[in-house]
């Protein structure tokens, strides 16, 4: 199954990635490889077979949900790109961008 | 005076507690070593060099203990484990100059033993990548070579070793990405079983693959470094809860009367006939030390690469979700709103090869393709799983080629995703059954080194250094040294 450009462009949208028209050119070409190459799968009887998706040898782990002051709020803040008053920055959410939300 | 570079951790040691050489002197000495060889090599990205020093102060003034074997020795991070003390980019432009509010657990480790920490390693982007030629800062050149790549993702922490700047580093290997360059460099990498050692701190990719393990230049010296990083820890809630043997406990007792499996496929995929040689010839050591040798077969081998480009990008696509430009890491000075913030802090942070993962992920997992590619991927998975479990109820150990070829040129297959991706062919499979496994040296082909996989049952590293220990007892490939670090 060849994967277009137009495919392609979706799928960079919903990574919160965008390509220029050149990358787009490049990574069709590049994924659809990948994804012919992938497609040696399809010869696999998986009928009956379990898929695995975790090789952990613990299967669910618990803890106490205890509060911990952790006091990082001043340090954590020192590596955000753009703060105010104590606040993480960012740009208007309401903005021309997101105005139909 | 390349001497003092070429020594392991014991030699080191014994310098180090019969005062030959204080600790400040060896960290000062790792630092003129790696000024004067990293123009040609380039696998550090940060070096530690005041903390270090008065670390090592510290050590000598509170004095080396002869049991206290790890103490001073000077030890190399790869650059997706956090630390506090130097940035961790995990070779992203995104991540540039980032500083961890916390230690990995493996670094508050190593600091525990007395390690002293000389500086952040390059690597692949997110360790994505076979060669270190998708980081964003600089390439880093095989230690034998410099024309040659050195392997990845892990390449600045096996090419760091390898050129005498460091006689440890740690790596971390989602699909071969520790045994890989370690192979390239001629040096010995593990990847222990998948929950030995805790990823609290290491840089996600692929949460259901990834494994922290070291890379050193003689077995013994990994087996001491996996005593010191192992164990459970509450923050990692796939750390194993087992107790820790003493991996160089059996380390002396021989191969007599072992078992262990060659399997044919490990010979078929593209394996260039001198790896294929050079392994054989190692294998036939083996069966010249005691142990039986028999050909056996992985039939779902072929399969391995295709699952695990889909698993590892849908995971991948997933774990990188954090980086959208809020919180840490790179904002783009473009974005207008905030949809733009997440899409232009992306779009510019991260290379090419992290974009086209973080894409066949999400493609792999969205409607329409979950069952036929992520499903499907999953499946291939568990067939694998079985062919060791049947495999491993016979025999102890497998053996077999840890890559197809030496290492390749820089920039040879860097454009080509399929070829570089076929690199990893031999050493994913233990990856995706979550077994330990490891590369050591075992000869050479166009004057470059060729490195022997051992895998072993879970949790069976103590096995596999055994093995492995013995045959770097029988054989001299790994005294041959890269013109580097004093040979020729």
């Amino acid at each position: 199954m060849p994967i277009s450009a137009e495919e392609v462009n979706k799928v960079a949208g919903l990574s919160k990635l965008e390509l220029s028209n050149a990358e787009s050119e490049v990574f069709t070409q590049k994924l659809q490889s990948v994804i012919k190459m992938v497609e040696l799968l399809e010869e696999i009887d998986g009928e009956g077979v379990d898929a695995t998706f975790t090789v952990a040898h613990n299967r669910s782990v618990y803890r106490e949900d205890i509060a911990v002051q952790s006091n990082l709020k001043e340090e954590l803040l020192a590596r955000v790109p753009e703060t105010g008053d104590g606040y993480i920055k960012v740009p208007a959410i309401m903005d021309d961008g997101e105005a139909g939300a | 005076m390349t001497e003092l570079f070429q020594k392991n951790i014991e030699e080191l040691h014994q310098l180090l507690v019969s005062k030959e050489l204080s600790a400040k002197e060896l960290t000062e000495q790792t630092f003129a070593r790696i000024e004067a060889t990293e123009p040609k090599v380039e696998a550090f990205l940060a070096l530690n060099k005041e903390n270090a020093i008065a670390r090592a102060t510290e050590l000598d003034n509170a004095g080396i203990a002869e049991g206290n074997v790890l103490a001073g020795i000077p030890i190399g991070i790869k650059d997706n484990i956090v630390t506090k003390e130097m940035p961790t980019t995990a070779a992203s432009k995104i991540l540039e100059n980032f500083m961890s509010v916390y230690d990995a657990t493996v670094v508050d480790k190593v600091n525990e033993a007395g390690f002293i920490s000389i500086g952040k390693l390059n690597m692949d982007e997110f360790a994505m990548g076979g060669s270190t030629e998708t980081s964003y800062y600089k390439k880093t050149k095989n230690a034998w070579d410099e024309t040659k790549v050195p392997g990845g993702s892990s390449g600045g922490s096996a090419a760091a070793v390898a050129a005498g700047q460091i006689p440890v580093s740690l790596g971390s290997d989602t699909g071969g990405s520790i045994r890989q360059p370690a192979a390239f460099n001629g040096i010995v990498g593990m990847k222990p079983t998948y929950g030995r050692i805790s990823r609290y701190g290491l840089i996600a990719f692929s949460s259901s693959l990834d494994q922290i393990g070291p890379m050193t230049r003689t077995v013994k010296d990994n087996a001491l470094v996996l005593n010191a990083i192992s164990g459970h820890d509450v923050k990692d809630s796939t750390s194993a809860q087992l107790e820790v043997p003493d991996f160089t406990a059996t380390i002396n007792e021989g191969v007599k009367g072992m078992k262990i499996a060659v399997p044919k496929e490990y010979f078929a995929q593209g394996v260039d006939p001198e790896v294929a040689t050079a392994v054989k010839e190692a294998v036939k050591t083996y069966e010249k030390l005691g142990a039986i040798v028999e050909e056996v077969s992985l039939p779902h081998t072929k399969y391995g690469v295709a699952a695990y480009y889909i698993i590892a990008s849908a995971e991948a696509s997933s774990n990188l979700q954090r980086f959208d430009g809020i919180r840490y890491g790179y904002r783009s000075p473009e974005a207008k709103n905030l949809e733009e913030v997440y899409v232009k802090s992306r779009s510019e942070g991260f290379g090419e090869e992290v974009k086209r993962r973080i894409m066949l992920g999400t493609f792999s997992l969205s409607a329409g393709s979950y069952d036929a590619y992520f499903r499907k991927a999953g499946k291939a998975r568990t067939l694998m799983i079985q062919d060791f479990e049947n495999v491993f109820a016979e025999y102890d150990l497998i053996m077999a080629p840890t890559t197809p070829t030496v290492a390749f040129g820089l920039g040879e297959n860097i454009d080509d995703p399929i070829t570089m991706y076929m690199s990893d062919v031999l050493t994913i499979p233990t990856n995706m059954a979550g077994l330990p496994g490891m590369s050591i040296p075992c000869g050479f082909s166009q004057g470059l080194p060729v490195g022997l996989q051992i895998i072993g049952k879970p949790f069976g590293e103590a096995t596999m250094y055994q093995a492995a220990h013995a045959f770097e007892q029988a054989t001299d490939h790994h005294k041959k040294l890269p013109v580097i670090l004093g040979g020729n």
